[in-house]
């Protein structure tokens, strides 16, 4: 029997995608039960109250946790977000409601072993309500007491050789697409890159010591299944230098109708035979592709990478041998001045796992140096970015302008001038200048 | 809201544990704070940084950035967890009665 009636939120168990009301009724039946005979640390209808605060939420419009909340664990500034109902008299089951990020594996592979002990834990000592995962990464547990937190920590730790993820002004936890563990297109080890930087950093990661948040992603190639450049403070996604390869007798096949373009992708439709000179070599960006005599032929000086032909005809063409990857700074969500993207701050540079990435560490170190000093209280390093200008970043980075760096030339002629670069200097006298120029 | 009471004074504070007003602050607040955050006895250092968290406040209305709080006292942020376990925010700053941390911790 539910605890509460929530007679709009049943209204969700209909339709056919699964229902996270369904999902909780059904935990929530579990714990009153209890078949296994678990020993709850927090209130066993924690679950049908969270049901009861949501309902109420649907019914007036309006949130029901109280604002912020300060718990942790001791050693970490962060980790933990907490969490506190505004009529805990109503739910008790929901007066302590905090949430617990824990580091994900990179590509989120996982072991059933694994989630069964993780569960175990979290049944015992939370509601048994999850988030898999939290946007930028991390198994996010959802829902438990403060005295909770210490005890979760320790057996996260000590039974599952599992840490905590980060929040607050800090770095937060790495992510990356599933790279080379089963795509084609990967062109560095994005999950190893991921996971070695995250290892290196775990200082920044538990103990808040920047201006505001940092975030580092992971994109194996430019398709951007991790959402590196909109979603990362520094975001890095693979590319090659060299030519695209490219098998003529796949092309042949592609054109022959043997193989299905884009691997299938658009088979729910009739889009008519596959035409490669509609579908790829007009579409291509640069128009740096030709389809003559049966032949490809493509300029790959001026290939931009952009991954169109190759997402098209995949078992013809594949990304080149000599690959590395490309750093991009500044993304955020608007506030406080607006959202930004990625801006190429290194167009290339080599993935190398012999010297543990030290070319890529030098650039997040020197990039920390610079934003750690000058970035002002909450201002993200996008915003610093802007504020002192991308020549700043790209100096303190120690990486050389480059014509890449912008989509165009600024056009407005305020341009600052460093003053050994000018001939003279700044310090002029205005006598001299009157010698010559009568007032 | 919780009050507590401790050695004759008595504290308004949050779910977190944080003082509700600033004015409450005693010395005896420190004592009471301690030992929930991890803390055996309240040293120099400790002292240190309490004293400029509250000048701080006091002068500025804000807490202070982590960067600025290492540059003044002295003390890497290592060190400052050191001191205080749970960290410059939760630890620290609790004990020196200022406002709880905000934003997206
Ligand atoms: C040989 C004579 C002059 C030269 C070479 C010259 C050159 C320039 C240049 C390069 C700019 C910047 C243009 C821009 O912002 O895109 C400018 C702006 C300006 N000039 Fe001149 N200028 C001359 C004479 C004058 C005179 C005689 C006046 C006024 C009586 C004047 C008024 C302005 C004003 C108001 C601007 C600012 C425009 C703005 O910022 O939108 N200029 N000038
Ligand atoms: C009520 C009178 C005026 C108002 C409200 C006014 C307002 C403005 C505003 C809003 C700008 C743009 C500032 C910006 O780019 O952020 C500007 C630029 C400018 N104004 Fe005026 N202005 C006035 C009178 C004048 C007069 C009398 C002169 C010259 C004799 C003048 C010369 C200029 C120049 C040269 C600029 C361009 C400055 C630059 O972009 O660096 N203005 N004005
Ligand atoms: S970002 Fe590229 S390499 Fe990574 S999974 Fe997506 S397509 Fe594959
Ligand atoms: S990767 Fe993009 S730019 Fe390069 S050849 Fe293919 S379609 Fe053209």
């Amino acid at each position: 029997m539910a605890k509460h009636k929530t007679p709009l939120l049943d209204q969700l168990e209909s339709g056919p995608w699964p229902s996270f009301v369904s999902d909780i009724k059904q935990e929530a039946a579990a714990r009153a039960k209890n078949e296994k005979g678990v020993q709850y640390q927090v209130a066993v209808d924690c679950p049908d109250d969270l049901l009861g605060v949501l309902e109420m939420s649907f019914t007036d419009g309006e949130t029901h946790w109280k604002h912020g909340g300060i718990v942790g664990v001791f050693g970490y500034g962060g980790g933990v977000i907490g969490r506190y109902c505004d009529q805990p008299q109503m739910f008790p089951g929901v007066a302590h409601f905090h949430t617990v990020r824990v580091a994900q594996p990179n590509g989120k592979w996982y072991s059933t072993e694994f989630l069964r002990s993780l569960m175990d834990i979290w049944d015992l000592r939370g509601s048994g309500l999850t988030n898999l995962h939290g946007a930028t990464g991390d198994i996010v547990l959802l829902g438990t007491s403060t005295p909770q937190l210490e005890e979760i920590f320790w057996e996260l730790t000590h039974n599952l050789n599992v840490d905590l993820g980060g929040s607050g002004s800090n770095l937060r936890t790495p992510a990356s697409c599933m790279g080379m563990s089963r795509c084609q297109y990967a062109c560095y080890d994005a999950q190893e890159l991921c996971y070695n930087l995250t290892q290196e950093y775990q200082d920044e990661l538990h103990r808040p010591a920047f201006p505001y948040k940092f975030k580092f992603k992971f994109d194996g190639c430019p398709n951007g299944c991790v959402a590196a450049i909109a979603r990362s403070d520094l975001g890095f996604l693979g590319t090659f230098k060299d030519p695209i390869k490219i098998n003529q007798e796949a092309v042949a096949a592609y054109v022959g109708g043997e193989i299905a373009p884009n691997a299938g992708a658009h088979a729910g439709r009739d889009w008519g035979k596959f035409d490669i000179q509609k579908e790829v070599v007009d579409l291509c960006p640069s128009k740096c592709i030709s389809y003559e005599g049966g032949k490809l032929i493509m300029d790959h000086k001026e290939c931009v990478r952009c991954m169109h032909c190759i997402n098209t005809m995949p078992q013809a063409l594949r990304i080149g041998d000599d690959r590395g990857v490309s750093i991009f700074c500044g993304a955020k969500a608007p506030i406080l001045d607006g959202p930004q993207m990625g801006s190429l701050l290194v167009p290339f540079v080599e993935v190398n796992k012999d010297d543990d990435y030290q070319a890529i560490k030098d650039i997040v170190e020197a990039v920390w140096d610079w934003w750690m000093e000058e970035g002002k209280n909450r201002e993200r390093i996008g915003e610093t970015m802007k504020r002192l200008g991308f020549a700043a970043l790209a100096e303190a980075a120690g990486v050389p302008i480059d014509a890449r760096q912008v989509q165009e030339p600024r056009h407005n002629p305020y341009i600052f001038w460093k003053a050994e670069d000018v001939e003279g200097g700044w310090e002029r006298d205005l006598a001299e200048f009157r010698k010559r120029h009568q007032r | 809201m919780a009050v507590v009471e401790f050695q004759g004074a008595t504290f308004e504070v949050d779910e977190d544990g944080f003082l509700q007003k600033f004015e409450d602050w005693t010395p005896a607040w420190v004592d009471f704070v301690k030992e929930s955050e991890g803390i055996k006895e309240i040293t120099e250092d400790h002292q240190k940084v309490i004293d400029f968290l509250q000048d701080y406040y006091k002068k500025n209305g804000i807490a202070p950035m982590v960067r600025i709080l290492s540059k003044v006292t002295g003390f890497k942020l290592k060190q400052i967890y050191e001191l205080f376990p749970s960290g410059p925010g939760k630890g620290a700053c609790k004990m020196a009665g200022l406002p709880k941390p905000t934003g997206c911790v």
